[in-house]
């Protein structure tokens, strides 16, 4: 049993590496994930994965945005310190409006940024966590999780056939830390 | 999906307009005439007249206001160097081939309104700027240096035949596109695109000022201009979904996909949420200023006449495509658009009501035969013309520089 934890396929070209999905996925290999060094149209869908939830996020705290917005002017100029502006009622909708748009924006922007670094444990002064460094850079890199998928040669040998230039055999998950 | 689609298109496909499409614009056209012909003769109330030239301004002002939101449509593409909408730009140049069409229906209606006094009466009236006349009026006299009836006729004129020329500009150059292919006929679209925007985007405001809001000759808003753009905007990308819609439903443009509509849907909602923005950025500035000359215009729409259709106006152009095209599977699917985009559509009539009537019938304003008849009508005129100009051309402008990007499209 080696201590290999985890295969990765190192491709040139993102053709290449669509081909070796492909090729993997017919043969009942699961794949851990994909990193390339660019966006790439359709991988979301060939690799199956569900949707993000950002948006229903980013609704919550827009939501939580308004009502704040409203409850913080409605207790500021209506409830504590009501007070006579051009004649105007102190319970007065439409200069509500503005204040509670704003607050929508500020509350959604802010809750999603913070949603997105949770998700994927950006913090200051953390170190990222990346399986490859040259993902971020020439390559396209496929990672199969060695552990739960048997036969690592079938592997290579599927990863070769599909024109990965390079495979590698790491112990450990993310090469980052070093 | 996304780069490994290579489906075949027939890119030769051109739209056949004959059978149902033909029979039901020319049955709503015939309606229209009808129309037309009982509010001016056979409906006998003292405003009757008044009130179909009040309509024929407000179709005529919507059809125009339709056709030049596809040559903005079509310039914008050239000016971004868009690629997603290449395969689509068939329908916004259909839009723009009857612009000039349009712009001369609108024409001659303001021409008769304001000769015949049932328009713009405000400010057309006989010794309105004579201090020894019994009509004088002191306001408008300060504002006739430009409003007066050649002037305002020019300006018409004028502006409108920019915006046709530009229209048919854009519009040819991708016929010879077709021909002659190669880079050429873009890079002219995309000059040509550029100054059409510029001279729009400072001519329009003034356009909807004298059409639209010199009703009210004694009001004026400076947001005016832009709330008439975004109406203009949304209503036109409305028309140009609809109709991509209808034309997928009967088995054309197959390369459109979902995510074409997609990026439609989210113009829509953008522009709706646009739409409410500048609509309540003239209202708050006007409630809060509380100055009488302004407060007036939103005084008589706050009366029991037109308060109901006051709040269905922020309902349908706000609320609902808000709510409605929030999430992405609103957008992509097919019906919920097609459902939005009428929603908008009448909304947007509506939208032009709250506009015009107000100001010009007041109390007066009704809502029965000259109203949907006419409106019924110019729906039938401009399918009948549009479709005209769509089929006499494929419906894929083949040498597109950016064609391949519009096919491999996705969101």
């Amino acid at each position: 049993m080696s201590n290999t934890k985890y295969i990765l396929g190192h491709f040139a070209d993102p053709d290449d590496m669509m081909h070796g999905i492909e090729k993997l996925q017919e043969n009942n290999i699961s794949i851990y994930d994909a990193y390339t060094p660019m966006p790439i149209h359709g991988i979301e869908a060939k690799l199956g994965y569900k949707r993000s939830r950002l948006p229903i996020a980013a609704f919550c705290f827009g939501i939580t945005g308004t009502c704040a917005g409203f409850s913080m002017i409605y207790y500021m100029l209506v409830y504590d310190w009501p007070m006579n502006i051009g004649g105007k009622p102190a319970f007065a909708m439409p200069n509500f409006v503005p204040i509670c748009f704003e607050l929508t924006v500020l509350f959604a922007a802010f809750g999603m940024m913070a949603c997105f670094m949770y998700a994927n444990h950006f913090f200051p002064g953390r170190a990222p966590r990346v399986m490859d460094l040259r993902a971020s850079n020439d390559r396209f890199v496929l990672a199969i999780d060695a552990k739960t998928n048997p036969y690592p040669e079938k592997i290579v040998d599927l990863l070769n056939e599909a024109g990965a230039v390079e495979i590698l055999h790491n112990e450990r998950k993310y090469v980052s830390y070093e | 999906m996304g780069t490994h689609n290579h489906t075949t298109h027939n890119f030769n496909e051109q739209f056949e307009f004959s059978g149902k499409a033909k029979t039901w614009s020319l049955v709503a056209m015939l309606i229209g005439i009808v129309a037309i012909a009982y509010g001016f003769l056979i409906d006998s109330s003292e405003h009757h007249s008044e009130r179909t030239f009040a309509n024929l301004l407000l179709m005529g002002y919507y059809f125009t206001c339709i056709c030049a939101a596809g040559a903005f449509f079509l310039a914008l593409q050239f000016v971004a160097q868009a690629g997603w909408s290449a395969g689509l730009l068939r329908i916004p140049q259909a839009f723009a081939k009857v612009l000039p069409v349009a712009a001369f229906i609108l024409i001659l209606i303001i021409i008769a309104g304001l000769f015949s006094h049932n328009l713009y009466h405000h400010w057309h009236l006989e010794g309105i700027s004579d201090e020894k006349h019994a009509n004088f009026d002191p306001i408008v006299a300060e504002k006739s240096s430009f409003l007066n009836a050649p002037f305002f006729l020019l300006r018409q004129v004028v502006f409108l035949s920019i915006y046709s020329i530009f229209a048919v500009l854009l519009t040819r150059y991708s016929n010879a596109e077709d021909k002659l292919g190669g880079l050429a006929n873009y890079n002219k679209s995309i000059k040509v695109a550029t100054i059409f925007l510029v001279i729009f985007g400072f001519t329009q405001p003034i356009w909807s000022f004298d059409t639209i809001m010199s009703i009210e000759a004694h009001w004026f808003s400076t947001m005016f201009g832009w709330y008439n753009f975004a109406a203009l905007w949304v209503s036109g990308l409305c028309a140009i979904t609809l109709t991509i819609i209808l034309l997928k439903k009967s088995g054309h443009l197959t390369w459109v996909n979902e995510n074409h509509l997609h990026d439609l849907g989210k113009f829509i909602f953008a522009f709706s949420i646009f739409w409410t923005y500048v609509w309540f950025s003239q209202f708050l500035l006007i409630w809060y200023a509380n100055i009488p000359e302004e407060t007036v215009y939103f005084y008589k729409r706050w009366e029991d006449e037109y308060k109901f259709w006051f709040w269905l106006n922020i309902v349908i152009n706000f609320l609902a495509p808000v709510l409605i095209l929030m999430t992405r599977d609103a957008k992509r699917q097919t019906n919920t658009l097609m459902f939005v985009c009428i929603l908008l559509l009448c909304g947007h009539w509506l939208d032009y009501y709250m506009m015009i009537m107000p100001g010009s019938l007041e109390e007066h304003r009704d809502f029965g035969i000259t109203e949907i008849g006419i409106a019924i009508g110019f729906v039938g005129l401009f399918t009948f013309l549009m479709l005209t100009k769509l089929a006499s051309k494929p419906l894929v402008p083949q040498n597109h520089p950016l064609l391949e990007e519009s096919l491999h499209h996705q969101i």
